[in-house]
């Protein structure tokens, strides 16, 4: 695989919609790269959100985006 | 109400034609468009013009799995923009009264003919009755303000179906016709003008399709597919159609304009048919059939030197109670005739404290003139 | 995308009620994933729902017309609609125990007549919004509030069943392979005829917690382990496909497997 090309190393930007999230953590679980993670304090809402800790690890597979129930998530498309 | 005058399904004139066929012209004059079904005795010849006649005017017929799936199509078809209707007997409105309900919260306008039957349950398939005044009314779970109409002939078969159509689309409520096997079988002459008048459904596109600044209005109703997004449901909800299933203010709300809509104007719908009641003593009150043996009843009476009268109920809900105490006031007993265990006497007692005496028949037959006669006679105060 | 799937739900309705990882959201994601892919005019397009919590999945979340009817109706009332005003695209997405436990007679009818509706059954194997009772579609042995020593009855296989009964277009798919599920909703939606989607959408809540389903998560995961395609499953014998779940296209033109 080729490394260094301008495109994998530009972070990808990826909005979670913290009002809409309910912290089932099926996101997290599923990503192949682990670019969630959960914040060590529990919310208002009783559990601790989910993060984007590490967007630059993303490759856009979209499979937190399709599989969030609470169309959360939104991968910006990448240029 | 505003009415529009339209020309007639049939050409004018004369016909001979058997009472449940003549609601179904009824229903054609009126703007039925969608016809759902099942079979059921004695209203399956209803069904049976429709699917003959509803494709000659470019409508829509359908005979669904059962009397629920009936019911539940007409609603829907109601929704996409038709005048819908299904026609049954007292075992099919057992079955459909979820559904009522279910019009009743989503203001769905439609029509259901009961003719009605031998019951309860099975009952006598065959046989005539008037067993389901209450239930159409109170069948439902909740407070159900609907509008229901007796007819006593082949002729009110037609004119009444439209007249019920046409209320139903002004208050948007399920409308009854509470028929019964005697009229529905019965052929005799039905006279058709030029023109019938009719009610169409008011639109008023971006405005609230499930609620009103008045507590007692009835909000437009726009159709599917004319871009509305519209949110039809069962469950209590705002004028737009969102759900509100833990707001009690709603659904105070919501409860009272239901019943309001059509309460506050009851006086456009009630009808009744006084027949020598100018100076009558006793008062004899019967709907359907059975008028037109107890008008018998009171010319038989007034040969006997009794001043009967007879105040013969063409609509029977909302209820005619105005007419029942004024009734009262002027006579020193009244007879209710009919084909149940005094469903309607029942009923009258709450607006009257003069004596109400019932006179029920429920053998499965018509009540003869003489039957009423005897009755009063052997009641006579 | 998401620009597209936003311009069609009512945005003040969210957050929805459903459950922290409920599988009927990710169904409502593929739903609206398939018809902005379709462009379709959602002005000409009707969903009907009947009782439960996959009814709720069009009602009130999408900016269409929406119908929600009474438990186990929608494909009635739908059918109505549909009759009246065939323009309309007509979808039905409601759950198991509402189509075909109370629904049955209707959905078996609708299948027979090959109705134009498209229904997608949200298919959690439980009477969710009522605490979990056992329903039509319940697993043998599994426990529900109502067979508290394990369901003594056999499900229904949804997929059989509707095909039996006629329908045109008969397929199946776990929400936890969202693109497949959505590739083959897009052709239920078009198929012109009667098309039938089981989607299998996990209710962590009522049916996970009890059957020893630790976490939404895990039943996505068991969805992915016990769900077979129809292509894969050709060079499985019968001893390797045993608890397996047959998915993909079983009825209609041009099936893919």
């Amino acid at each position: 695989m080729k490394e260094g090309s301008d495109r994998k190393k530009k972070p990808v930007t990826i909005h979670l919609n913290q009002k809409w999230c309910k912290g089932c953590y099926i996101c997290l679980e599923v990503c192949p790269k682990k670019v969630f993670e959960k914040s060590p304090e529990v919310s208002e809402k009783g559990f601790q959100p989910v993060v984007v800790a590490h967007p630059e690890l993303c490759t856009r597979c979209l499979q937190c985006e399709m599989l969030c129930p609470d169309l959360a998530i939104n991968v910006e498309k990448g240029e | 109400m505003q009415l529009k005058k339209v020309k007639s399904a049939l050409p004018p004139g004369w016909y001979f034609m058997q009472g449940d066929e003549a609601c179904a012209e009824g229903a054609i004059a009126a703007g039925c468009r969608f016809y759902a079904g099942y079979p059921i005795t004695p209203a399956s010849e209803i069904m049976i013009r429709m699917v003959h006649r509803l494709p000659e005017v470019g409508g829509t017929f359908m005979q669904m799995e059962d009397e629920i799936g009936s019911i539940s199509s007409v609603i829907g078809a109601a929704w996409a923009g038709a005048k819908a209707m299904t026609a049954t007997s007292g075992p099919g409105i057992s079955l459909m009264t979820e559904s009522i309900g279910y019009a009743v919260i989503t203001e769905t306008p439609c029509l259901i003919v009961d003719v009605q039957r031998a019951g309860p349950s099975t009952g006598q398939a065959t046989r005539p009755a008037q067993g389901d005044m209450m239930m159409v009314k109170w069948g439902a779970h909740g407070d159900n303000e609907i509008v229901a109409f007796s007819p006593w002939s082949v002729q009110e078969m037609y004119d009444l179906t439209i007249k019920a159509f046409n209320f139903a689309e002004q208050f948007r409520v399920p409308a009854f016709l509470l028929a019964d096997e005697a009229v529905g079988h019965l052929r005799e002459t039905l006279v058709i003008k030029e023109e019938v008048e009719v009610f169409d459904r008011v639109k008023i596109p971006g405005q609230a399709p499930f609620g009103t600044e008045e507590i007692n209005g009835v909000p437009p109703m726009p159709a599917f597919g004319e871009g509305a997004n519209l949110l039809v449901t069962g469950s209590t909800h705002d004028p737009w159609g969102f759900r509100k299933t833990q707001d009690s203010a709603t659904q105070a709300r919501l409860t009272e304009r239901l019943v309001r809509k059509v309460r506050d104007f009851k006086s456009e719908v009630i009808q009744t048919d006084p027949h020598l009641l100018e100076d009558a003593e006793v008062g004899v009150v019967a709907y359907g059939f059975t008028a037109r043996a107890a008008l018998q009843a009171v010319k038989t009476l007034r040969k006997e030197g009794i001043k009967a009268g007879m105040l013969r109920l063409v609509s029977i809900w909302p209820f005619a109670d105005e007419a029942i105490a004024d009734l009262g006031k002027r006579c020193r007993a009244i007879y209710v005739a009919e084909m149940n265990r005094g469903q309607i006497a029942g009923e009258m007692k709450k607006y009257t404290a003069t004596p109400v005496i019932s006179l029920p028949k429920t053998n499965g037959e018509v009540i003869e003139p003489a039957e009423i006669v005897e009755g009063v006679r052997r009641n006579l105060p | 995308m998401n620009e597209k799937i936003f311009q069609m739900i009512n945005a003040q309705a969210f957050p929805t009620p459903f459950c922290p990882g409920c599988g009927h959201g990710i169904l409502m994601n593929a739903v609206l994933r398939a018809f902005a892919e379709l462009e379709y005019d959602l002005k000409q397009t009707l969903f009907v729902s009947g009782i439960g919590c996959a009814a709720w999945i069009p009602s009130p979340h999408f900016k269409a017309d929406t119908l929600h009817t009474l438990h186990g109706r929608a494909i009635a009332y739908a059918t109505g609609a549909k009759l009246f005003n065939p323009k309309l695209k007509v979808i039905v997405i409601s759950g198991d125990g509402d189509l075909s436990s109370i629904g049955g007679n209707h959905l078996i009818h609708a299948a027979r007549r090959n109705m134009d509706l498209t229904v997608v059954c949200a298919n959690n194997s439980i009477y969710g919004m009522t605490g979990g009772q056992v329903a039509s579609t319940t697993p043998l042995g599994s426990l529900t509030t109502t067979t508290p020593k394990g369901n003594p009855d056999r499900p229904f296989d949804l997929c059989k069943l509707v095909e039996a009964a006629g329908a045109t277009f008969v397929a199946r798919h776990p929400v936890a392979t969202p693109i497949p599920l959505t590739r083959t909703l897009k052709k239920a939606i078009a198929h012109r005829g009667f098309s039938f989607v089981e989607v299998l959408s996990p209710c962590p809540t009522q049916f996970g917690r009890r059957n020893a389903f630790r976490s939404p998560f895990a039943m996505i995961q068991a969805l992915k382990n016990t769900c077979v395609s129809l292509e894969r499953a050709k060079g499985l014998s019968p001893e390797e496909l045993e608890g397996k779940v047959l998915v993909g296209e079983f009825v209609g033109p041009g099936k893919n497997n």
